[in-house]
């Protein structure tokens, strides 16, 4: 799955699902090794990187920030896998669901969906509250809020709440050079 | 003192006889990790980690609650052992709530640390969000059972060193939980002493002080062996 090293550029992309966007702001931190990064790959797709809306083919890396908790997000995960070579689950919410996961322990976890939009917009509401209505402009919740790997195939794991820039360098620079980095050890592994 | 003298992953290791199959592996520095296990403590073998092999044996053996004997060929770290500590740890988080990122026991966790250890980088196991409560009925700790992963080291602290016996399991299998007294909210048992050993000891961030919020609980595990030294052998650690 690790693409060969490449005459081109690499084409690298980088996913907002549900997450807090603390990944990718741990991403931004990399600093002066993202002009390195930007010598190497293409951006073609972040919500940090691009203005693109539509997910491209044939893209190489791809980092995929939070949980599957919408259906929007079940669409993009569905696709990027599609059109992806490796995908790395970036993150604690990918790879765990993480604090996204919480509201799977409402309801016995059968439609957590419901239970969190009743809590959130009828019980804690004033006399006017009423639950969000706008299909196709709001996403539906899924029942359950899941890892990115109970979802599609993921190639790489990447730990961490955010995981470091120091972190993700190191996930990232084998790559660059088509090895696959060594997963082990406090700095590659630890959640939270 | 009698010795018995053993093999572990190839290395002659002489331990004094009664010395478990731990304190042997030890003695080999083979690093065999555990959770439940805590000096001064007796051990109980509920976090299966430090399960070893044992030529001539059929069953993997817990190497904190088996004695070492003369002439055991012991192995510690084969691909077999490796793989079942992984899915170990992984079962343990896929079977609570563990949410790193906001528990009060982050960067200072056991359960943690043994999942970097083990070289988990995901769970294989789908996550059970089993539904379970908080005790914040004592006035100065906090019972989260979301955290608890049954080691048991508070029963055995409060039992043996505090002499208190405030905690026991309830329940069997899934259902399993500490309870304190008669499975009474904690703070209306009379026993408790309030001297936080079972907080101390916690290694994740099932048992807290109220005062702690996220990443800020500060174990003292060292407590235990501590104390059952200087009272049976009137040594302090500092002597």
């Amino acid at each position: 799955m690790i693409p060969t090293p490449p005459a081109a550029k690499l084409r690298l992309a980088t996913v907002w699902l549900a997450g807090c966007s603390g990944c990718h702001m741990s991403f931004l931190d990399l600093d002066e090794f993202l002009f390195d990064l930007a010598e190497k790959v293409d951006v073609v797709f972040s919500p940090v990187g691009t203005d693109v809306k539509i997910y491209p083919e044939n893209v190489d890396i791809a980092l995929v920030e939070g949980a599957v908790a919408n259906v929007d997000n079940l669409e993009l995960a569905l696709q990027l896998r599609q059109r992806t070579a490796l995908v790395i689950s970036f993150g604690d919410c990918a790879v765990t669901a993480n604090v996204p996961g919480l509201r799977n322990l409402l309801d016995g976890g059968h439609d957590s969906a419901r239970a969190v939009l009743e809590r959130g917009y009828l019980e804690l509401a004033d006399a006017t509250g009423q639950l969000p209505f706008a299909p196709g402009i709001v996403p539906e919740l899924l029942p359950k809020v899941l890892p990115l790997h109970e979802v599609i195939p993921v190639d790489l794991y990447l730990p961490g709440c955010p995981p470091s820039a120091e972190r993700i360098r190191e996930a990232i620079t084998p790559l660059l050079a088509g090895e696959r980095p060594v997963q082990e050890g406090s700095a590659m592994l630890r959640f939270g | 003192m009698s010795v018995v003298t053993l093999t572990v992953n190839g290395q002659d290791v002489a331990v004094p006889a009664g010395a478990s199959l731990l304190e042997a592996t030890r003695a080999a520095e083979a690093n065999v990790p555990t959770l439940c296990h805590l000096e001064g403590l007796t051990p109980v073998s509920a976090c299966r980690l430090c399960l070893v092999e044992v030529e001539g044996s059929s069953k993997l053996l817990p190497a904190c609650s088996t004695a070492a004997a003369e002439g055991m060929v012991v192995h510690t770290h084969t691909p077999r052992l490796r793989e079942y500590r992984r899915m170990t740890v992984e079962l343990i988080f896929a079977e609570g709530n563990h949410v790193c990122a906001v528990c009060v026991a982050n960067t200072h966790c056991e359960l943690q640390d043994m999942a970097v250890t083990v070289g988990m980088d995901h769970s294989r196991f789908p996550y059970q969000y089993p539904q379970r409560l908080v005790d914040a009925t004592h006035p100065q700790f906090t019972l989260d059972h979301n955290r608890c992963i049954l080691c048991t080291r508070c029963v055995r602290v409060c039992d043996e060193i505090e002499g208190a016996h405030v905690w026991d399991i309830g329940s069997r299998g899934g259902q399993c939980h500490i309870v304190a007294g008669l499975d009474e909210p904690w703070g209306q048992v009379q026993a408790c002493t309030s001297c936080g050993k079972c907080v101390d000891v916690c290694p994740t961030g099932a048992l807290f002080r109220n005062s702690d919020t996220t990443a800020e609980k500060q174990p003292n595990t060292t407590l235990p062996a501590l104390l059952r030294t200087a009272r049976e052998q009137r040594r302090w650690h500092n002597q």
